[in-house]
């Protein structure tokens, strides 16, 4: 399998050091050269960092459209914090929006400044005990009714599964539990047979 | 701070990898940085450059200053306490900043103890010239680490001395048999712990940025090609021609530090830079502060 770390910004060392425990092999993606055919990618991962340095670069460097056609056109995604900020259809009291491929409203800096990370445990989808790292985080404030809502905390969605993508308010790669990942390496999987079966 | 507020803290920096940091002055200064691409902007009253300039004492800023900063920008807002000055980083943690900065370009408030990070919840980036200071600075609680550099200087020789002083250092204890790194922890007058981790991990076990002097995305690219995680522009952006431009440009360059080509397309008509002080010429030596 072959899966995409967009490396423009941010924590994205951390996203290939976890894949690689799992034995996979991942690129860094910092310029379309990198990029090149889509279909050579059986999943990409958009790390946490800062958003809107990470948004003005994949304009810059001509990354956005055909990340924003990939992902509309299967490739899984797993978006974790300012990844999630890059794929939501809105957020909340900023017109700002990136690929907007996922359609929910995130509230950024929702739990406020860095005084206010916190850790936590929770159930995530079929996963139980989840740890979760919330480092100056988003929620989600609204989805839409065929977004599957996977966790909560506190009353917000912190994580969702639209299709092809999932979206993570928290950092699995700041854990040692690999069990996130590997929720997205089966998706990448089934990605990887289904694109087998039609070339 | 328990270990959980640590390890949030160390994750903060971790997020700022890969991206600029930059000085502002006023909340115009930070929504320029801000729409260049900062990861982070750094709030203080007057910039390296300026402190130098002026000489006398140099202080924390108006926390009235650095919370319009705050309101301005949506990115992490940094401020500078001076070193060993614990009542200013009490300041500056009930006004939520994102991250202290102890700064030797500020005026030293003690000149035999920094401040023990370990007592805040938020947290810090220190200065550190070699393994020995950047080790005992993580000792007493910093979440991240920089090169001192010559801050204001535009002069970017001793952030690259640093860098490689810094890499030497790690390379040494990493190559150390076992039973020797009782004897290292001594030299460096750090914990032994901590030589352990660099001994195993090839690396510091915090973040380490690139700061002080850089002024062209070329110098910000070779900071990073010598393994800094990220880079401080300070006086560098907002005392150039045309700050917004450059500020981009430096952006650009440390995500594609190893890309000459779009090297040389970044830095092409940036206007005037930094005029600079070769750092062989001034008196006052920033670097020398705090060990």
């Amino acid at each position: 399998m072959r899966i995409a770390v967009l490396a423009v910004q941010g924590a994205f060392r951390e996203h290939e050091e976890m894949l690689a425990r799992l034995g996979c092999e991942t690129q860094e993606i910092r310029a379309l050269s990198d990029f090149g055919q889509p279909t050579q990618w059986d999943g990409i991962i958009l790390p946490g960092g800062e958003s809107t340095t990470q948004g003005k670069l994949l304009r810059e460097l001509g990354l956005f459209q055909p990340l924003q056609r990939a992902i509309r056109d299967g490739l899984p995604v797993l978006a974790t914090c300012a990844g999630l900020i890059l794929l939501a259809e809105k957020l909340t009291d900023d017109p700002t929006v990136h690929l907007g491929t996922l359609p929910v409203t995130v509230r950024r800096n929702a739990y406020g400044r860095q005084l206010g990370s916190f850790t936590c445990k929770a159930s995530c989808g079929q996963l139980k005990e989840v740890p979760m790292v919330f480092i100056r985080a988003p929620y989600i404030e609204q989805t839409d009714k065929d977004v599957e809502i996977l966790a909560t905390v506190d009353g917000h969605v912190v994580a969702v599964r639209y299709q092809n993508q999932l979206g993570l308010s928290f950092h699995p790669e700041l854990t040692e539990d690999t069990r996130m990942h590997e929720s997205f390496l089966r998706l990448a999987a089934d990605y990887a047979q289904r694109k087998t079966k039609i070339a | 701070m328990d270990k959980q507020q640590y390890e949030l803290n160390k994750g903060l920096a971790q997020m700022l990898k890969g991206g600029v940091i930059m000085d502002v002055t006023t909340p115009e200064q930070a929504k320029i940085a801000e729409k260049a691409g900062a990861c982070a902007v750094m709030a203080l009253e007057r910039i390296p450059a300026d402190i130098r300039a002026a000489g006398g004492v140099s202080r924390m800023s108006d926390p009235a200053m650095i919370k319009s900063i705050q309101d301005a920008v949506s990115i992490p807002v940094m401020a500078k306490c001076r070193i060993g000055h614990f009542v200013e980083a009490q300041i500056l943690q009930a006004i939520e900043i994102d991250y202290i900065d102890e700064s030797e370009v500020l005026s030293p408030a003690d000149d035999v103890y920094h401040i023990n990070k370990r007592a805040f919840k938020v947290p810090f980036v220190c200065g550190a010239r070699d393994l020995g200071e950047a080790l005992r600075r993580i000792s007493e609680g910093a979440a991240m680490i920089r090169t001192k550099g010559e801050p204001g200087t535009g002069d970017v020789v001793q952030a690259v001395r640093h860098m490689r002083r810094m890499n030497a250092g790690i390379a040494k204890v990493a190559a150390l048999r076992e039973d020797e790194l009782f004897e290292a922890a001594k030299k460096l007058e750090v914990p032994y712990e901590l030589v352990v981790y660099v001994h195993e991990h090839k690396k510091l076990p915090v973040v380490n940025f690139a700061a002080g002097g850089v002024a062209t995305p070329a110098d910000a690219a070779l900071m990073m090609q010598l393994g800094a995680d990220g880079v401080f522009v300070g006086s560098g952006i907002f005392k150039s021609g045309d700050p917004a431009k450059r500020a981009a440009a430096i952006v650009q360059a440390v995500t594609n530090y190893e890309d000459a080509d779009l090297l040389a397309r970044v830095s092409a008509n940036l206007g005037e830079a930094m005029v600079g002080i070769n750092a062989d010429e001034i008196k006052t030596i920033m670097e020398e502060r705090g060990k």
